[in-house]
């Protein structure tokens, strides 16, 4: 039984312009125990998709569709429940260590004030649990480090903080919105070490949420692609890395540089720009772009079909079919 | 090391803003009022020629004050007083501040501690109490208030300023001009002023609504304008003496209350300019 | 405003002590008290300076006429003053008077000018006290409620009003609220702490409204009060708007910052999230402002203080400045300044206290 079964998930944002489709009709589904990594531009709607399931939108947007957790729907749970579900059974590390941590609350009061409110513990047995969870993410001197403030600390040290909070109350799943994207390159290794232990240890699923590809070809188990508010390529880490076949995700693997290569090569960069969520081209949103247009791409939006192995592929063309 | 994004100016449609344009209006309204006063008042502002202390009529829209001078007339002639030397004097206190904060944030160092030493002790002071006793010791008067009052007001935008200039010139674009060899006046003024105009802009404004409360505060002290001047401070200090003929009192800071609500519309869309995090938009 | 801070390794594994943030914020207070002291030797100065443009008989205006033709009283007049030598060593003399608590000898009243700021401190405080508690509330609470509600009407209704409560002149509230609550409803008194003739409750605080209680004199406490009301809300109206307006940027600037996303995220209670998490952000900017507030009600006071004959130190600031009574407006501004100065010293400490990423800098 998956752990997340999103069905049809369609946001609006109210804009000044008037609503705007930000996600339209997203399904998939994410497995106990699996890194399930989400791929795509800023703005192709991938962090709007999961604000949606905590129910962190801002006012005046609309949701539709279904997200099953746990054989509840996520999105028509009363605001109770899911207050209930969130930090305890999902949890949620943002992008930007820096500013995801309150600046003026101590590192122990972030640690535990979920953890009481969700596990009804008393505040000895809270700031126990604390130090074991600073520990478990490698923080140097858990019990001072309780006292301390978040702007004491390096960003690497801030997001794993980040992620030992998101932790505290042992959740099924784990959200993660671009955790190594405001860190070094360095940083980011020991971080996504971490999530892999984690995940492993604790039977996590983990949503790792990322534009960069690297980051998912060294964790991720299953990779969906999102371009415009829809998937348009989803599978095994190795199938869709490796062996592309939908044209945005090859031109997308395309324009990664490789070092390692012998020969010297020019940058590949993408024709044209991602289209912003107001103005989606019809039929297939990366049309404008592709290079293996055919008419019926300017009209029809492709469906999201099984292409063999677990892979799934919006494209009607299928250029790359082996 | 800090990376600033400078403010884009971006000026939406009017009807998007109707604070400013409410502010713009009544402003430019009290504008024409005080150019064209001689030709709106109905009467003299000092001819004692009336029955003393009527209530409002067709005949004086404000009444008689307790003198017999139609009040109407007054409070029309009051625009020529008070708005002219706000503006010269918020226009003096901005240019004097400014350079002071713009030296002391561009050469830093010594110019830098010594001027704002000195910004910090003029700010030691509550402004009304520091204007009342400038004003006392200068003599009573409205120029000598108007001066008082600059004497007050000139810190605020060397503050800010300096606080700009200090900012710009950490800024990224203005390091890679010097790199560039653009010379240090050049930079000063292409690159370092126009963004430091804006803020201060918004600081006039706002300022200008602050100078006239507190001109007309000083005169309702009696430290300000003299007697029989019409001028709406001393004109509200009238009213209080004799505060059962309420029309005396209340039109005057009726007046003085539309002026400073106008420049106040003004200067909090101004400020949304150039803050949007802060700014109200109308959303549908 | 976003700074991306210095990473700071952490201190020595088992060397680290608490002391090593108590230190910090050591400091930090002592600094500022240092920036204090420098600031309250200039403010002296310039009280000085002041003193010496007016152009006065000091002798004549402060003995009086018949010790004025006695030249010994003369002479020793000069000497206490220091007339007879030159400026610098006259400011170090009043100087030295100064911080032993001498400011002089009022040339109206002829009391001494500390006896009288004695009398007239507490009618002032006991009217800022409860013109800046009422706005504190108020204001803080609707510019809550506006940046919560942003963009709908109850934002702009709010916007709007407190552009209206900063732009009307503090003496043409006065005005109208004596017209109305007095002399139209006769609601409230229009003169006065209390009805003349009666007799103020004997002084422990000098707030009549604190000392009646103390006594346990609940019938002054009420009549002290209902001579309060007036004034105060007066002085409270443009504050409230001012801390209307400031809470909603404070608060604004807060909300849109992730860890307030994390907060919602961690299942916080939405009242937890706006006190802990947003109120607390925003409240070093909230702080700053009461500093301007407490300028605002100072400012006020001498307005309000005329119309409503409350005897306070706006008005005695303003009987001195009138008058040329040099020695009285020397020390008034002295002593204005300095509490001045002393609570934005408070307000900067408590910046400290509130945020702790200040206490580095």
């Amino acid at each position: 039984m998956s752990t997340l079964a999103v069905e049809g998930l369609r946001v609006r944002l109210p804009t000044p312009a008037g609503e705007v489709t930000v996600v339209d009709g997203v399904d998939y589904e994410v497995q106990p125990a699996e890194v399930f990594g989400i791929a795509g531009e800023s703005g192709s709607g991938k962090t709007i998709s999961m604000l949606a399931l905590l129910g962190l939108l801002p006012d005046g947007s609309s949701v539709e569709g279904s997200a099953r957790f746990g054989g509840d729907d996520l999105l028509t749970m009363p605001r109770r429940r899911l207050r209930a579900v969130s930090g305890r059974d999902i949890a949620m590390v943002f992008q930007d260590p820096f500013t995801s941590l309150h600046p003026m609350l101590s590192v122990g009061r972030q640690l535990t004030e979920h953890v009481r409110l969700h596990l009804g513990l008393d505040r000895a047995a809270a700031e126990k649990r604390a130090v074991e969870l600073l520990a478990d993410v490698r923080i140097p001197d858990p019990q001072t480090a309780l006292r301390r403030f978040p702007h004491q600390f390096s960003g690497g040290m801030r997001q794993r903080i980040a992620i030992a909070i998101a932790l505290a109350c042992r959740p099924r799943l784990l959200i993660a919105d671009e955790p190594t994207t405001a860190l070094d390159v360095t940083v980011q290794a020991g971080i996504l070490r971490l999530l892999d232990r984690l995940r492993r240890e604790h039977e996590l699923a983990v949503v790792l949420i990322t534009h960069d590809l690297g980051v998912l070809s060294s964790v991720a188990d299953r990779v969906s692609v999102f371009y415009a508010g829809r998937i348009v390529e989803s599978g095994g880490r190795e199938d869709v890395l490796r062996r592309p076949r939908h044209p945005y995700t090859r031109a997308l693997l395309d324009a990664l540089p490789h070092p390692e290569s012998e020969r010297e090569q020019d940058l590949v960069a993408i024709e044209g720009a991602p289209p912003t969520p107001g103005a989606i081209p019809p039929g297939c949103a990366f049309h404008p772009r592709c290079a293996h247009l055919v008419e019926n791409c300017r009209h029809v939006v492709p469906p999201l079909l099984g292409a063999g192995e677990g892979r799934r592929l919006a494209c009607h063309v299928d250029p790359f079919k082996p | 090391m800090t990376v600033i994004a400078l403010p884009r100016i971006r000026l939406g449609p009017a009807w998007r803003q109707p604070l400013a344009v409410a502010g713009l209006a009544i402003a430019l309204a009290w504008i024409v009022i005080a150019i064209f006063a001689p030709l709106l008042a109905p009467h003299s502002s000092l001819a004692q020629s009336f029955p003393a202390s009527q209530s409002p009529s067709w005949a004086h829209p404000f009444g008689t004050d307790e003198l017999g001078r139609d009040v109407f007339s007054r409070v029309i002639d009051g625009s020529r007083v008070t708005l002219p030397i706000a503006v010269v004097l918020v226009a003096l206190a901005a240019t004097i501040g400014s350079t002071v904060g713009a030296v002391a944030g561009y050469f830093r160092g010594v110019a830098d501690g010594v001027l704002m030493r000195l910004v910090d002790l003029v700010f030691a002071f509550p402004p009304i109490i520091l204007a009342m006793v400038v004003a006392a010791v200068l003599g009573r008067g409205l120029f000598n208030a108007a001066l008082a009052i600059v004497v007050v007001a000139w810190p605020s935008y060397a503050r800010v300023a300096r606080g700009l200039v200090l900012q710009v010139g950490d800024s990224e674009f203005v390091q890679s001009a010097r790199l560039l060899g653009a010379s240090s006046r050049r930079t000063l003024f292409r690159d370092v002023l126009p963004n430091v105009a804006g803020p201060i802009l918004v600081l006039a404004t706002l300022d200008l609504a602050n100078a006239i409360l507190l001109l007309s505060g000083l005169s309702f002290l009696g430290l300000g304008a003299q007697p029989p001047k019409a001028e709406w401070g001393s004109m509200v200090a009238e009213g209080t003496q004799y505060f059962q003929w309420w029309w005396i009192g209340t039109f005057p800071g009726l007046a003085i209350f539309t002026v400073v609500l106008a420049f106040n519309f003004l200067g909090d869309s101004l400020r949304d300019v150039f803050d949007p995090r802060t700014a109200r938009r109308v959303e549908e | 405003m976003t700074t991306a801070p210095a990473s700071i390794s952490p201190l020595p594994r088992g060397r680290l002590r608490r002391l090593g943030g108590a230190h910090g914020f050591a400091r930090f207070v002592a600094r500022r008290i240092a920036a204090l002291a420098l600031l309250l030797v200039g403010i002296t100065a310039v009280a000085f300076v002041l003193t010496q443009l007016v152009p006065s008989n000091a002798v004549a205006t402060n003995l009086g006429e018949q010790a004025a033709g006695d030249p010994a009283a003369v002479a020793a007049f000069k000497h206490h003053y220091g007339l007879d030598r030159p400026l610098p060593q006259r400011y170090g003399l009043y100087l030295w008077h100064t911080l032993h608590g001498d400011l002089g000898q009022s040339s109206l009243t002829h009391d001494a000018v500390t006896h009288d700021l004695g009398q007239t401190i507490p009618a002032t405080a006991e009217l800022a006290l409860y013109a800046v508690l009422f706005a504190a509330i108020a204001g803080i609470t609707f510019g809550v409620v506006a940046a919560l509600r942003r963009n709908k009407p109850t934002d702009h209704l709010l916007r709007v009003a407190s552009l209206a409560g900063i732009s009307m002149p503090t003496f043409w509230i006065a005005l109208i609220a004596l017209y109305v609550g007095f002399y139209r409803l006769n609601w409230f008194p229009g003169a006065g702490r209390l009805e003349p003739g009666v007799d103020p409750p004997k002084s422990i605080t000098g707030l009549y409204t604190i000392d009646a209680l103390l006594h346990g004199d609940l019938g002054l406490f009420g009549q002290a009060f209902h001579h309060l009301v007036l004034p105060a809300l007066v002085l409270a109206a443009f504050n409230v708007s001012l801390l209307t307006r400031f809470t909603r940027s404070a608060v604004l600037e807060v909300i849109g910052n992730d860890y307030v996303r994390a907060a919602r995220a961690k299942g916080l209670p939405g009242r937890v999230v706006v006190v802990r998490y947003i109120l607390r952000a925003a409240l070093p900017a909230v702080v700053t402002v009461l500093g301007l507030v407490f300028a605002n009600v100072l400012t006020g006071a001498v307005l309000v203080e005329k119309i409503f004959s409350w005897p306070g130190i706006g008005q005695y600031a303003y009987e001195a400045a009138v008058n040329l009574d040099v020695p009285s407006i020397a020390g008034v501004s002295i002593f204005v300044a300095v509490v001045y100065v002393t609570v934005n010293f408070v307000v900067d400490v408590l910046y400290g206290v509130i945020d702790p990423r200040i206490r580095l800098t």
